[in-house]
């Protein structure tokens, strides 16, 4: 991985776009991209988008320096916090949603190789083409030849995670195919070549003042006297994209749910970026994972309940589009559905780690995490930040090593959380987080077993030493010398490696004055039981 | 063995093959809700809502919803209301482009310096005609009070898609007793042709992506009058 420091700019090829600066409207970013000026602060440079960067400990203490990025973060996160409490709690069956669909999730996994098929066939039947992808590279290859196939070399593409996960833009500009992401914080992310912190917002860590700033370098037809407030903010993006949405021939979306029964395709959105691309190209390209499948139109009803007030803390979201196949005369006359798999069905074959393919993408774990909150998206080294990003990362890169490699960043993820439980309170399909992250820990401590470490060193000698009386007497007696470390004020501050893991956030008490044994031994006849010596 | 026949057999691999026996937290997580044998959904949600379609509770907390969306919204007693309010709301628009199969009597308040663009799947307007109109007036086909959503599923009166995005202001017409109070009542309505390409629409398009402070008008309508019809 690379890394862009103020400073010192060093640009992905890959993720840039090809040639900006001959295409009038275009985002118009590389005529200066070796200027230092150029760079918004150190911003992520991935090889891999499930697994970039330091491990977890590292990555979010380098995050914690950052006071902006925690102050950005306060806000936003507080701010949809009372939003989704305030809309959740005027709905009286908000439970029972909860329920049905945590239910519906778990049979469609019961049941994914019917439902697959169903869909399919009711997505051909109307008209659609479905292709299935392997992974990342086999996906990438079909979306390219498509677009490809319709001799455009630019496409236009809604918000999608799934598109995210397989860095489908940089596949697509390796063979000379511009993407322009719509969504207005994909959009952010896209000029700033950053990378997104947030599933739902994913421009989350950037305030309207570093948005401006951006816009004003990158956008290349911003007004020049743009101000940062976020209404103006929007009229510009709305103006810089207007040209592309009318005449883009291809785009390329993601999917929300993707129904069995009758091939219906949806996707929720705000900002009307979502129908734009849904509606007005000739072709239309989306990539679904195949988790993302729901058994009937009428499960419908349940999560567009849930996923809007969930997420952006609406009663419901601006826009929602549903489509089944190709309509004659209107929308896309050609439609493609990739469906994915990537990795998903290593994580179907774990009984206990597989609820991590029910979440719908809503994003209330994260606004109500306290470590996501504080050290942000990028600590974690995945399009998949926060608790859910903790156990669906790891299990996704599982067959190379993500949940049991001991060198590799995404095993220690499990480990991103206080196990405090609010993501499982709000999960809007009942995602039991903490007890996956226990089970993944376990697993990942399994793995690890047999081999040496620090700490297996160290409870081999604690065995060695509390298997035999003597011996523990005599290291009962050899600790009361840290007495002479913690000097006067009784406690131990800094302690040389490895104890200095401990010392670095807490400290360790002096070791009394006297062993238990030895109080035992001394202590008079006919003390109360109930008090202890005075050597206690 | 090809991409398709390859990844249906790791599902059913994946199911048939429960990978590392269930670890300590396993009970836990059966315990906690999210396993319900396949195919036995609890469905203990409200199907319907307390108060019946078209009724005036209904329809007051639809406006309720709208306005706080900030959407504008009309009430007109019949036809000949609709076409004044029309011809109010778009007095200043130098063009219209109506679905083909719209109520006529809802255009009868237009004045002559605003041309009507009809537009029909077999008669499409490009996009770019589209954004050189002014504003659309369609009908609908169900509207959400609790949500504060209105639906329409691409019949004549209410149009290709695109033709309810790319103009600036869309007017909006809905009978008062198309209005449900829930999103289960409107689901299983439109589940009668699910095959119609639908838009669910809550108040004008609008962004919260920055700082998470809600935006109304962005690349959708910026403007959305709701005109309730026997209100």
């Amino acid at each position: 991985m690379t890394r862009t420091f103020l400073g010192l700019p060093v640009r992905r090829g890959a993720r840039t776009l090809p040639d900006d600066v001959a295409r009038p409207g275009g985002h118009g970013t590389s005529a200066s991209a070796g200027r230092a000026s150029d760079a918004f602060g150190d911003v992520p440079h991935p090889d891999a988008p499930l697994r970039w960067g330091d491990a977890f400990p590292d990555a979010a203490r380098v995050a914690l320096q950052n006071t902006q990025l925690r102050r950005n973060l306060a806000h936003a996160t507080s701010t949809i916090r009372t939003k989704r409490a305030a809309v959740v709690g005027e709905v009286p069956d908000w439970e029972a949603l909860r329920d049905a669909g945590s239910a519906i999730k778990t049979d469609v996994m019961a049941r994914l190789p019917e439902l697959l098929e169903e869909l399919e066939r009711n997505v051909v039947a109307r008209g659609g083409v479905v292709h299935w992808a392997r992974d990342a590279d086999e996906a990438n290859r079909i979306v390219a030849d498509l677009v490809k196939a319709k001799g455009v070399d630019e496409v236009v593409k809604v918000k999608s995670m799934a598109t995210q996960e397989i860095g489908l833009n940089e596949a697509l500009a390796a063979e000379g195919i511009a993407a322009y992401e719509t969504d207005l914080a994909e959009l952010i992310v896209q000029l700033a070549d950053d990378m997104p912190s947030h599933i739902l917002v994913p421009a989350i860590h950037r305030n309207r003042a570093e948005i401006r700033e951006i816009f004003l370098a990158r956008m290349g037809d911003a007004p020049p006297d743009l101000s940062d407030v976020p209404r103006e903010l929007a009229m510009a993006a709305r103006a810089h994209l207007r040209r592309k949405f009318l005449s883009a021939k291809v785009a390329i979306s993601g999917a929300n749910f993707g129904v069995a029964d009758t091939g219906t395709l949806t996707v929720v959105e705000s900002e009307g970026n979502g129908r734009m691309c849904l509606t007005l190209p000739e072709t239309l390209i989306t990539v679904m994972g195949i988790e993302k499948v729901v058994p009937t139109y009428t499960d419908l009803e349940v999560f567009l309940q849930l996923l809007p007030r969930s997420s952006t803390g609406e009663r419901m979201n601006p826009y929602t589009s549903l489509w089944t196949g190709v309509t004659p005369g209107d929308g896309p006359q050609e439609f493609h559905l990739v469906l994915l798999d990537n990795g998903r069905t290593d994580v179907l074959a774990d009984e206990v780690g597989r609820a991590a393919l029910h979440c719908i993408r809503c994003s209330a774990c994260l606004n109500v995490c306290p470590v996501y909150e504080r050290v942000g998206g990028h600590a974690y080294g995945s399009v998949y930040p926060g608790p859910i990003g903790a156990i669906l990362t790891p299990q996704l890169t599982k067959a190379s090593g993500g949940l049991s490699g001991h060198d590799d960043p995404n095993a220690s993820l499990p480990y991103a959380s206080t196990l405090c439980g609010a993501c499982y309170e709000v999960c809007p399909v009942k995602i039991d987080i903490p007890s996956i992250l226990v089970e993944l820990r376990a697993r990942e401590v399994d793995a690890d077993r047999g081999r040496p470490t620090g700490w297996g060193a160290a409870m081999k000698a604690a065995s060695f030493v509390m298997s035999d009386a003597r011996r523990f007497r005599l290291a009962g007696k050899a600790a009361g010398l840290g007495r002479v470390v913690a000097g006067s004020k009784g406690r131990i501050s800094t302690l040389p490696p490895p104890a200095s893991g401990w010392t670095r956030s807490r400290d360790l008490p002096a070791p009394a004055q006297q062993t238990f044994r030895d109080w035992w031994r001394d202590r008079p006849a006919d003390a109360p039981r109930t008090e202890g010596g005075e050597g206690r | 063995m090809s991409a398709r026949d390859d990844v249906l057999a790791r599902v059913r691999a994946a199911l048939g093959a429960p990978a590392p026996g269930p670890g300590p937290a396993a009970g836990r997580a059966a315990a906690s809700g999210g396993t319900a044998p396949a195919g036995t959904v609890p469905r203990e949600y409200r199907a319907h809502g307390d108060v019946a379609p078209g009724s005036a509770e209904v329809v007051e907390v639809l406006v309720d919803r709208l306005v706080d969306y900030r959407a504008h919204v009309h009430h007109a007693a019949g036809p000949a209301d609709v076409a004044a309010l029309v011809g109010d709301l778009l007095a200043d628009a130098t063009s219209v482009v109506v679905p083909a199969g719209l109520d006529e009597a809802w255009l009868g308040g237009l004045g002559d310096a605003t041309a009507v663009v009809r537009d029909a799947r077999d008669d499409p307007r490009t996009p770019d005609e589209l954004d050189r109109t002014d504003a659309v007036v369609t009908a609908a086909r169900v509207a959400i009070a609790d949500t504060g959503t209105i639906v329409l599923d691409g019949e004549p009166d209410q149009g290709r898609r695109a033709v309810t995005l790319v103009p600036d202001v869309h007017v909006c017409v809905v009978r008062t007793d198309q209005v449900v109070q829930t999103v289960p009542e409107a689901v299983r309505l439109l589940a009668a042709h699910p095959e119609r390409p639908q838009t669910w629409i809550s108040g004008p398009s609008a962004t919260s992506d920055i700082e998470l402070s809600r935006v109304e008008g962005v690349h959708g309508p910026r403007t959305l009058h709701v005109v309730l019809i026997g209100a």
